[in-house]
C-alpha cells in the first residue's frame, strides 16, 4: 500500500543542510513535522463527526469552504483519543495523493515552536522503542538533548490506508482480526 | 498547448463524430449524397485546420481521404461496404493523429504511421479500381442536387456537333475519333444526320456531322477536351464523366439541339441508361403540369427512384439546415470557465444562506424581507449556471451506432440499435463519466444478451437483434437503460453461481432483483462463466464502482427468454442540489429534496406504542424505519418529538426518523474526500450557513439497508 510514498520521503537528500521543523505535543510527547507539510493552524471547533468511521478519523470542518478531514493523531498511534481544551490546535496538513493535493487536519493537544534541526541531528527511527509504527517515523531529531519523533506524514496520513482501515471499521470481526 | 491546436483538436474531434455518424448512414442508404458531403466536409475541415496548425501528417493521410470521398461524390468511386469500412477506419485513424497534435514537436509513432499507410493503401487501390482518374473529377459535379439515383455507366460520354466550317479549315472529323481511340475504346458511337439537308441544298464543302460518343477510358475531362481543341471554336461539346447522374444525362439531352426521344434512344442503346427511366423522366419533363416539378420528384412519381430514398434525402437537408441555424446561436466556452462559474455560485449560496439566517436572528422584518429577494435571485442563478453545463444525452447515444455496428460485425450478430430519449440533459461532466459504463454495458448486450441468429429463429423471434438506449427523467435523477431483446439472465444459474461463491445462503430465495444485484459483485464472474452464464457479469462490478463514483445506482431486470434490462441512475448534477434538511442531536443532516415523499410526525401512539420496531404502518403500507440515531450511533438521547422523512428511491420507500425538520435547503455540495471511500450511507457534505458542516444522505444505500433489514438480515450496527 502507498509503495510509492514512502519511497519519495525516503529519497529526498536528508543533509541538504537545515529544515525547519514545526513541534507539537501529542499526550505530553513532542513531535515534529517538516514545515513544509504545513499549511495552517487553526483553533480547534466546528467539527462535524462523520459516523461510521474509525475514532481516528474526529470528522470533518469547513476550511474557508472546502471541506477538510481532520485526524486524531493519537488514536492513530493507539493511544486514548485527544481531550480538546483550550490549547488544543487544528494543523492543517498538505499532502501529495498520487499526484493530487489534499488537506488534512490534525488534532493535536498544543503547538510548541518551529525548530531548525540540521541534517547531522537526525538519526534513523529506532527499530522499536518509540512506541509507534517505525514506517511513521521519518527520523529522531536531537534537540536540547532531547530526542524529537519527526513523522513521516505521507505515510502517517496515507489517504489510502486510512480510507482502507475506514472499510475494515465498519465490519467489526473482521477489524479484530487484523490488528 | 497553444489555444489554436487546442480549439482544433476540439473541433476536430466534433468532425469526427459527425463523420462517423454520416457514414453510418451512408452505408445504410449509399445514394445518400448529403450524408456523404457531410463525411466530405468534416474531411475537408479537418484538413484544412490541420494546415493551419501545421500538422502536415493530418494533412496528409487527410488529403487521400478527401480524395477518396472526392471520386466518390462525382461517381468515380463506388460507395460500398468496404469504402465505409476503410473510411470508418480512416475516422479512427484521425483521432489517434490528433493525439499527437497537442504538441507541436510530437510526431506519431511508426506504428500509428504503418497503420495510417496500410489505410491509405486501401484507400488508393479503392480509388484505382473504381475510378478512371481522380483528378477526372469536375468540381462544379452536380451530386448535390440530384435528388435520383446513380446511374451504372462506366463509360464517359461526348456529345460533338461539329461546325459546319470544319472541313473548310482542314479539319477530319474521323481524325479526331481515330485520335481518340488512341487512348481508349469507343464503346459505342452513334452518328448524327439530323443536320444533313436534303441533296439539293447540301454543301459538299459543310459538315454536317455528330456523334454521340461512349468512350471508355482512364482519363480526365481535360485531356478528351484537349483532344477537340483545334474545332472548339467552332463545335459544341458535352462531355458527361462515367457515372454520371440520370439527370445529369437529361439536362444534357435537353440542351442539345435534337429531338429528346432520338437522343434518349441513342444514349439506351449505348447503356447509358435504360430506356424506360429515361422516356419516364423525358416525357414528365414535357408534361405541362409538371412543369415546375423538380426532377427528383418526376423520378420519384415514376418510380424510377425509390419514395423513401428522396424522402430521406429531403428530411436529412432538413435537419442540415436546422443544425446550421442552431449552430449560429451557439458560443463556444471553455470549460473551465463554466467551472469557475459554478464554484462561485455554489459560495453565493452558502454566502446567501448564513445571511439570511442572521437576518432572521435579529428578527429585524426589512432586512428579512431583502435577503429573502436576494435567495430567491440566488435560487435563479444557481438553477441558470447549471443548466449551462446540461448537455443532451442523444449526443454520447447515437456514438454507440458505431460501437453497435462494430462489435455485432465482429461476432457475426445482426443487431440494431434504437435510441429513444436522446434530449434527456444531464451535466456534461457526467455525461463524460457514463460514456466508458455505457459502452461496458452495451458491448455486454450484444456480446452476451442477444442470442445467435439460429437460437432466435428456433425461438420465434426476429433474426435481427435490438439493443435500446433510452433515457428519462426521474425525481431529480437521469435513468438510462440498455435493454436487449435476448435471451434473459438464466435465474437458476446465477442462483447456484451464487450460493457456489458463498455469495448466497443454500436455502435463501432472493427477489429476482436481490438475485441479479449480485451480478455486480467483484468476481462474480469468471471467464470460465462467460459460457455458463451466458456471460453477464463481466466487468460489471466495474461498472458498478464507476456509477456509484457518481452518487448513482445499478438495476438489473430480466425476463428468460424476453430480454434483459440494465438501468442506471445518476443524480443530473454533481454540483448543486436542492436538499431538505434535518437534525439529529446536535448533527444536521440533508436529503435531495425531490427524494423526499412527505414527512409525518411520530406521535407516542405511533412510535412509541410500537416502541423499538422498525417498520411504519403507513396507510396500509409498510414503511421500514432507519432510527438515524441508531444506526449513526450518534450521542444524547431520544428527543421529545420524533419525526419521520419518508424517502423514495428507484420504487422502493424507507422512513428516515429524526429529531427535528429544518426544511429545504439549497445544498452546495463538497466531495467528502478519499478517505471517506468506502463511507456506505452517506455520499457528500455541504456547508451551512452557520458555516457548520452538514452531511449528505445517501438515500439508494440506506434504501438498500432498510430492506435488508426488513427482509430479516440483522441491521449492519455501527461499530464506533
Amino acid at each position: 500500500m502507498g509503495n510509492l510514498v514512502p519511497v519519495q520521503a525516503n529519497a529526498r537528500p536528508q543533509a541538504i543542510g537545515e529544515q525547519q521543523y514545526l513541534t507539537f505535543l501529542l499526550g505530553g510527547e513532542m513531535f515534529a513535522i517538516e514545515i513544509l507539510n504545513v499549511r495552517e493552524i487553526i483553533e480547534y471547533g466546528a467539527l462535524t463527526t462523520v459516523p461510521m468511521m474509525p475514532a481516528f478519523i474526529r470528522g470533518v470542518i469547513n476550511l474557508r469552504g472546502a471541506v477538510v478531514p481532520v485526524i486524531d493523531l493519537s488514536v492513530r498511534f493507539s493511544r486514548a483519543p485527544v481531550e480538546v481544551t483550550r490549547r488544543t490546535c487544528i494543523i492543517i496538513i498538505e499532502i501529495d495523493n498520487a499526484g493530487e493535493r489534499q488537506d488534512i487536519g490534525v488534532v493535536v493537544d498544543s503547538v510548541s515552536e518551529v525548530l531548525d534541526i540540521p541534517g547531522n541531528m537526525i538519526e534513523p527511527p529506532p527499530s522499536f522503542g518509540a512506541r509507534i509504527r517505525t514506517d511513521f517515523i521519518q527520523g529522531m531529531g536531537k534537540v536540547n538533548e532531547r530526542f524529537v519523533i519527526i513523522l513521516n506524514v505521507h505515510n502517517v496520513l496515507s489517504v489510502e490506508e486510512m480510507s482502507t482501515l475506514s472499510d475494515i471499521g465498519r465490519h467489526p470481526g473482521e477489524a479484530v482480526a487484523l490488528t | 498547448m497553444d489555444e489554436l491546436r487546442q480549439a482544433y483538436i476540439a473541433e476536430s474531434q466534433e468532425l469526427l463524430s459527425s463523420l462517423d455518424e454520416n457514414l453510418l448512414l451512408l452505408e445504410q442508404n449509399p445514394a445518400d449524397s448529403s450524408a456523404l458531403n457531410a463525411v466530405f466536409r468534416a474531411a475537408h475541415t479537418i484538413k484544412g485546420g490541420a494546415g493551419i496548425i501545421e500538422c502536415d501528417y493530418i494533412v496528409e493521410f487527410t488529403h487521400v481521404v478527401e480524395n477518396a470521398l472526392d471520386g466518390a461524390r462525382d461517381g468515380h468511386i463506388k460507395v460500398d461496404a468496404a469504402l465505409i469500412q476503410l473510411l470508418l477506419a480512416s475516422g479512427d485513424q484521425i483521432a489517434r493523429l490528433l493525439e499527437f497534435a497537442g504538441d507541436p514537436e510530437a510526431r506519431p509513432d511508426a506504428e500509428t504511421l504503418a497503420r495510417g499507410e496500410e489505410l491509405l493503401a486501401g484507400l488508393r487501390v479503392h480509388s484505382g479500381e473504381k475510378a478512371h482518374s481522380p483528378l477526372a473529377a469536375a468540381p462544379d459535379s452536380q451530386v448535390e442536387s440530384s435528388g435520383g439515383g446513380m446511374v451504372g455507366h462506366d463509360c464517359w460520354h461526348i456529345s460533338i456537333r461539329f461546325g459546319q466550317n470544319v472541313l473548310r479549315e482542314g479539319m477530319d472529323p474521323l481524325s479526331f475519333l481515330r485520335y481518340l481511340a488512341g487512348f481508349g475504346e469507343i464503346a459505342h458511337l452513334a452518328t448524327l444526320l439530323d443536320t444533313l439537308p436534303d441533296a439539293e441544298a447540301m454543301d459538299p464543302e459543310s459538315c454536317y456531322l455528330g456523334f454521340e460518343i461512349d468512350f471508355r477510358a482512364e482519363t480526365s475531362k481535360e485531356k478528351i477536351e484537349r483532344v477537340f481543341d483545334f474545332v472548339r471554336d467552332s463545335c459544341v461539346l458535352h462531355i458527361l464523366p462515367p457515372y454520371s447522374h440520370l439527370s445529369q444525362y437529361v439536362e444534357l439531352i435537353m440542351s442539345l439541339p435534337e429531338n429528346a426521344m432520338r437522343l434518349g434512344e441513342i444514349l439506351a442503346q449505348a447503356g447509358a441508361i435504360t430506356q424506360v427511366e429515361l422516356l419516364a423522366a423525358l416525357n414528365a419533363q414535357h408534361a405541362p403540369d409538371h412543369a415546375t416539378a423538380p426532377l427528383g420528384e418526376i423520378l420519384v412519381e415514376q418510380h424510377v427512384v425509390q419514395k423513401e430514398l428522396v424522402d430521406a434525402a429531403v428530411v436529412k437537408q432538413a435537419q442540415i439546415s436546422d443544425k446550421k441555424a442552431q449552430d449560429a446561436k451557439l458560443i463556444r466556452v471553455h470549460a473551465d470557465k463554466l467551472d469557475q462559474l459554478i464554484n462561485l455560485v455554489g459560495e453565493l449560496v452558502i454566502a446567501g444562506a448564513s445571511a439570511a439566517l442572521l437576518a432572521q436572528k435579529a428578527k429585524d422584518e426589512a432586512m428579512f424581507e431583502a435577503t429573502s429577494t436576494i435567495s430567491r435571485l440566488v435560487d435563479e442563478i444557481r438553477d441558470g449556471a447549471l443548466r449551462l453545463r446540461m448537455v443532451q444525452i442523444g449526443e454520447t447515444f447515437n456514438r454507440f451506432h458505431r460501437v453497435v455496428r462494430d462489435v455485432s460485425r465482429d461476432i457475426g450478430k445482426d443487431i440494431e440499435l434504437v435510441i429513444t430519449g436522446g434530449e434527456a440533459e444531464l451535466d456534461k461532466t457526467v455525461v463524460e463519466k457514463i460514456s466508458d459504463p455505457l459502452t461496458h454495458m452495451v458491448r455486454n448486450a450484444i456480446d452476451h444478451g442477444i442470442e445467435s441468429a439460429e437460437v432466435r429463429a428456433a425461438a420465434g423471434k426476429p433474426v435481427r437483434g435490438r439493443v435500446r438506449l433510452n433515457a428519462y427523467h426521474e425525481s431529480g435523477n437521469i435513468v438510462i437503460e440498455v435493454a436487449d431483446d435476448g435471451g434473459g439472465l438464466k435465474r437458476d444459474r446465477i442462483r447456484k453461481k451464487a450460493v457456489d461463491k458463498g455469495l448466497l445462503g443454500a436455502d435463501a430465495d432472493p427477489s429476482d432483483s436481490e438475485l441479479f444485484k449480485l451480478l455486480f459483485e467483484p468476481g462474480f464472474s469468471t471467464a470460465e462463466q462467460v459460457s455458463n452464464l451466458s456471460g453477464r457479469g463481466v466487468g460489471l462490478d466495474v461498472v458498478k464502482r464507476n456509477i456509484e463514483a457518481l452518487r448513482g445506482s445499478t438495476t438489473i431486470e430480466s425476463q428468460e427468454g424476453v430480454g434483459t434490462t440494465m438501468a442506471i441512475r445518476l443524480p443530473l448534477t454533481l454540483a448543486i442540489i436542492d436538499g431538505f434538511l434535518m437534525g439529529v442531536g446536535k448533527s444536521a443532516y440533508v436529503v435531495p429534496l425531490d427524494m423526499v415523499e412527505e414527512c409525518i410526525e411520530l406521535t407516542d401512539g405511533k412510535s412509541r406504542g410500537e416502541a423499538r420496531s422498525n417498520v411504519l404502518n403507513l396507510r396500509g403500507e409498510v414503511l421500514p424505519l432507519i432510527r438515524l440515531r441508531e444506526y449513526f450511533a450518534l450521542p444524547g438521547h431520544i428527543g421529545r418529538r420524533e419525526n419521520v422523512v419518508v424517502v423514495k428511491f428507484a420504487g422502493s420507500k424507507a422512513g428516515l426518523v429524526v429529531d427535528e425538520l429544518m426544511g429545504e435547503f439549497q445544498t452546495v455540495i463538497k466531495p467528502l474526500g478519499q478517505i471517506f471511500t468506502h463511507l456506505r450511507g452517506i455520499s457528500g457534505s455541504t456547508i451551512l450557513g452557520s458555516g457548520e458542516v452538514a452531511l449528505i444522505l445517501d438515500v439508494p444505500s440506506l434504501i438498500t439497508l432498510a430492506t435488508e433489514s426488513e427482509s430479516g438480515r440483522r441491521l449492519v450496527q455501527s461499530v464506533y
